[in-house]
């Protein structure tokens, strides 16, 4: 007998819990264009429709900027949309993202980071979903496969929320999660479509009956309204994804805190701040040093935008000092992270010691030991009264730079 | 205001959804009805549909959605079309 809290355990990569995820969700019309890491996912969702396990229409493109322009026209018509990418692909729709979050459309999308060439390389880095941060789209990013899966969940549910109505992208790294297989809880279709009902939202429709033409030219009396309700879209996001992950939790059993995860960060003076797969890693440095009586937590970030403002404000503080550890370069300026989360600080008057350390570019490991070297050396530096630290491109090689 | 902006804007189909495009004309055309032949060149390839036919099968143009673009000038065959200075 089968119930519908029944959960099939399954051993699963990123790419096909994002999968089932899109699955699970009832996709309608699933359009992408492959690149290595994420082809799996669409390989995985093709199989699907042809098992007829899934009913949804697969349109094929010839490139990502008309992947994403189908699932623009197929999202204003009311259909619940996925696609995913990766990298160049993210670059090469960078334009159609902008429509889609200016039309209001809840498409959700799987990222999954990998560095830009030149040089070329297929390895985990997040520059690519951090480059669209200021286009409307709502940007999630995931550590485990687990995640993934309930994420992408969460994230038709946020999307479609009738105050929100912008797209989800949500990230896991190349690789390291895309194709690392991890066991799953996979919950049956029953409880799914009691969280997550069928779409019926929307800013406008696609309708042959009562047409109408979006994406129209608005003079500079009334353009600065619509990036204005963008904005406050974004706002109300952040306590639909707290309520949602609530709501997600009661019935699934698995919460992840909302915009940010803090694991042993209520006590600590030190907080350790990370993106995506390497969380595991630095969770076990934390756990190391507090053996050694250093106080430190981490404080995971869940969701870059809308940027946890108030969760990172209560998170850092009463801290000492934070250290911010990332897989992202803004050329010219430091991390992308260590640059907003600071900002965040600053403009809440909140001035702890802050280090700041860009490392793993280009899939470039960073492990446990690595974290423990740079927590070690931000806190020697603290102690010995220096207030900013970085920042450092973390094992750099020195040697070969000419 | 009462008027209120939707989430993104739309349209809906209407005759020039965005207004009297001939404001943005600065050359004129101007059909010399003698030299015409009746051909409705002019008319299959205005952009903007602003030309329309009378009874008696001449072309007139509507200066409420004529750009000014020439094309119907440049395809006339009898160079009955000519376009003037807006204004002169
Ligand atoms: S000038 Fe252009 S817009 Fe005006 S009638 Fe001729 S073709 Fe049409
Ligand atoms: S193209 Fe010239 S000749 Fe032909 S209908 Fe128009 S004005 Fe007359």
């Amino acid at each position: 007998m089968t119930s519908r809290m029944d959960v099939k355990k399954l051993v699963l990569t990123s790419n096909y819990a994002a999968a089932y995820a899109a699955k699970l969700a009832r996709a309608e019309i699933i359009s992408a264009y492959p690149i290595t890491p994420q082809t799996t996912v669409v390989e995985k969702l093709a199989e699907f429709i042809e098992r007829g396990e899934l009913k949804a229409k697969m349109i094929r493109v010839e490139s990502e900027h008309s992947a994403m322009a189908a699932c623009i026209g197929a999202s204003a018509t009311g259909a619940r949309v996925f696609t995913a990418t990766s990298s160049h692909g993210l670059l090469y729709m960078y334009e159609m993202l902008w429509w889609a979050a200016g039309a209001r459309l809840p498409i959700v999308m799987g990222v999954v980071t990998r560095a830009i060439a030149p040089p070329w390389n297929i390895w985990t880095e997040h520059a690519d979903i951090l480059s669209p941060r200021d286009s409307g789209w709502l940007i999630f990013f995931a550590e485990s496969a687990q995640e993934v899966l309930d994420m992408i969940l969460q994230a038709y549910k946020v999307a479609e929320n009738e105050q929100v109505l912008l797209p989800v992208m949500v990230g896991w790294d190349a690789f390291i999660s895309s194709h690392t297989a991890e066991p799953v809880d996979v919950p049956s279709q029953e409880i799914v479509d009691e969280f997550l009902p069928p779409r019926k939202s929307a800013a406008f429709l696609l309708d042959v009956k009562d047409p109408v033409s979006h994406g129209n030219l608005v003079f500079p009396d009334f353009y600065m309204e619509f990036r204005y309700l963008m904005q406050r879209g974004m706002e109300s996001a952040r306590d639909i994804i707290r309520k949602v992950d609530e709501e997600f939790g009661k019935i699934f059993g698995r919460r992840y805190g909302g915009l940010i995860e803090k694991y042993r960060c209520d006590d600590a003076e030190y907080a350790l701040i990370t993106l995506g797969g390497s969380s595991g890693d630095a969770r076990e440095a934390v756990d190391k040093l507090r053996e050694n009586g250093v106080k430190i937590g981490l404080c995971r970030i869940r969701v870059i935008r809308p940027f946890p403002v108030q969760d990172v404000v209560e998170c850092l503080s009463n801290k000492e000092g934070v250290i911010v550890v990332e897989r992202d370069i803004s050329m010219g300026l430091c991390g992308v992270l260590a640059t907003e989360i600071a900002s965040v600080l600053f403009m809440n008057g909140i001035q702890p010691k802050f280090a700041s350390f860009i490392a793993g570019l280009g899939g470039r490991e960073v492990s446990v030991e690595d974290f423990l070297k740079m927590l070690d050396f931000s806190l020697k530096e603290f102690q010995r009264g220096n207030k900013r630290v970085g920042p450092h491109w973390y094992g750099v090689k020195e040697e070969v730079i000419p | 205001m009462s008027f209120k902006v939707p989430l993104t804007p739309i349209s809906r189909p209407a005759k020039a959804s965005v207004g009297k495009t001939g404001l943005w004309r600065f050359l004129k055309p101007v059909i010399e009805l003698k030299k015409c032949k009746k051909c409705g060149l002019c008319w299959m390839y205005c952009p903007d549909i602003a030309v329309t036919f009378d009874e008696m099968g001449f072309p007139h143009i509507n200066y409420d959605f004529c750009k000014g673009c020439g094309i119907c000038a440049n395809e006339c065959p009898t160079g009955a079309i000519k376009m003037v200075r807006e204004g002169l």
